[in-house]
């Protein structure tokens, strides 16, 4: 009898881990962006998003990319996100676009930030443009990172949480 | 508005000093608007590019600024480069007044102010050292 218990509780935890998944790849669908809601990392564009912040992207090839956006762009070569605004924009007739960002609290551009001989940013080094925001939630991811031990504890919490009496 | 150009390699810059503008914004803000990102942009087209926009000058203004902005003798707070030679004797560079606006939490949208400025340019490099 306790082994049909114990079935249970992983199975319901098991539930949880995949609706949240399918909602993650949902999201992912509906929005184009590969990761449709990041944290922002940084104070580059203080006082607008500090550190903790959580943005929800969309990344559509219907919009195109002009000056004032916020966008997310990853630099080749480099995993950690980077939330800036848009500058300076450059398009041909067919669709090719470079374009120059800036952190609203940064003093001067990002070509300090891009690649060794790097002087725009294309299309495919964006994530995704800023549409929403939500203050302070995104706290936690940054702690998890920062914080192991406080990762393994939260798991083990909402573990709890999924046992269904 | 006044415009002058320097030569500079083989990109025009142009300083452009506005003359005063006065606006007041105090309807935008509500119980759930943080700050506006006011910017002044540049559009226009090229022979290597179909179209181009530049920021010439921004400015946060969070809530509880004083709403009434009143800008005079500004100069352009970037340097206003093109991609290749395209401002030589351009006449249809236009400037927009836009903003976007952050909530404290929400939708964060890009809005254009009605209405333009057209800087034709010149057809002559001017060769200046006035900074």
């Amino acid at each position: 009898m306790l082994v049909i218990v114990y079935y249970d509780d992983v199975l319901n935890f098991g539930m949880i881990v995949s609706s949240a998944l399918m909602i993650w790849k949902g999201l992912m669908v509906v929005t184009g962006s590969e990761s449709p809601i990041v944290v922002v990392l940084s104070g580059s564009m203080e006082p607008a998003f500090h550190r903790g912040d959580l943005l929800f992207l969309t990344n559509r090839i219907e919009d195109p990319i002009r000056v004032g956006e916020i966008v997310v762009f990853r630099i080749e070569g480099r995993e950690i996100p980077i939330v800036h605004r848009v500058l300076k924009i450059h398009e041909k007739q067919n669709g090719d676009i470079k374009f120059l960002t800036k952190g609203d609290n940064n003093a001067v551009d990002d070509r300090g930030l891009y690649k060794r001989g790097q002087h725009w940013l294309e299309k495919k080094d964006v994530v995704g443009r800023a549409r929403g925001f939500v203050p302070y939630i995104g706290i936690v991811t940054i702690l998890m990172n920062d914080y192991p031990k406080f990762k393994v504890r939260a798991l083990s919490f909402s573990a709890c949480f999924s046992h269904p009496s | 508005m006044h415009g002058r150009e320097i030569m500079r390699k083989d990109n025009l810059v142009e300083r452009s000093d506005l003359g005063f503008v006065t606006f007041d914004i105090t309807s935008i803000f509500d119980w759930n608007v943080k700050q506006l990102f006011l910017y002044l942009s540049a559009e226009y087209s090229t022979k290597n590019n179909a179209l181009n926009q530049v920021v010439l000058w921004d400015k946060i203004m969070l809530r509880g600024d004083n709403p009434r902005l009143f800008l005079k003798d500004m100069k352009s707070k970037y340097f206003f480069f093109d991609d290749g030679n395209g401002l030589k004797g351009n006449r249809n560079v236009t400037l927009t007044l836009s903003w976007n606006v952050v909530p404290n939490a929400g939708i964060l949208p890009l809005v254009t102010g009605s209405g333009h400025v057209s800087v034709p340019f010149p057809d002559t490099y001017e060769t200046t050292k006035s900074y």
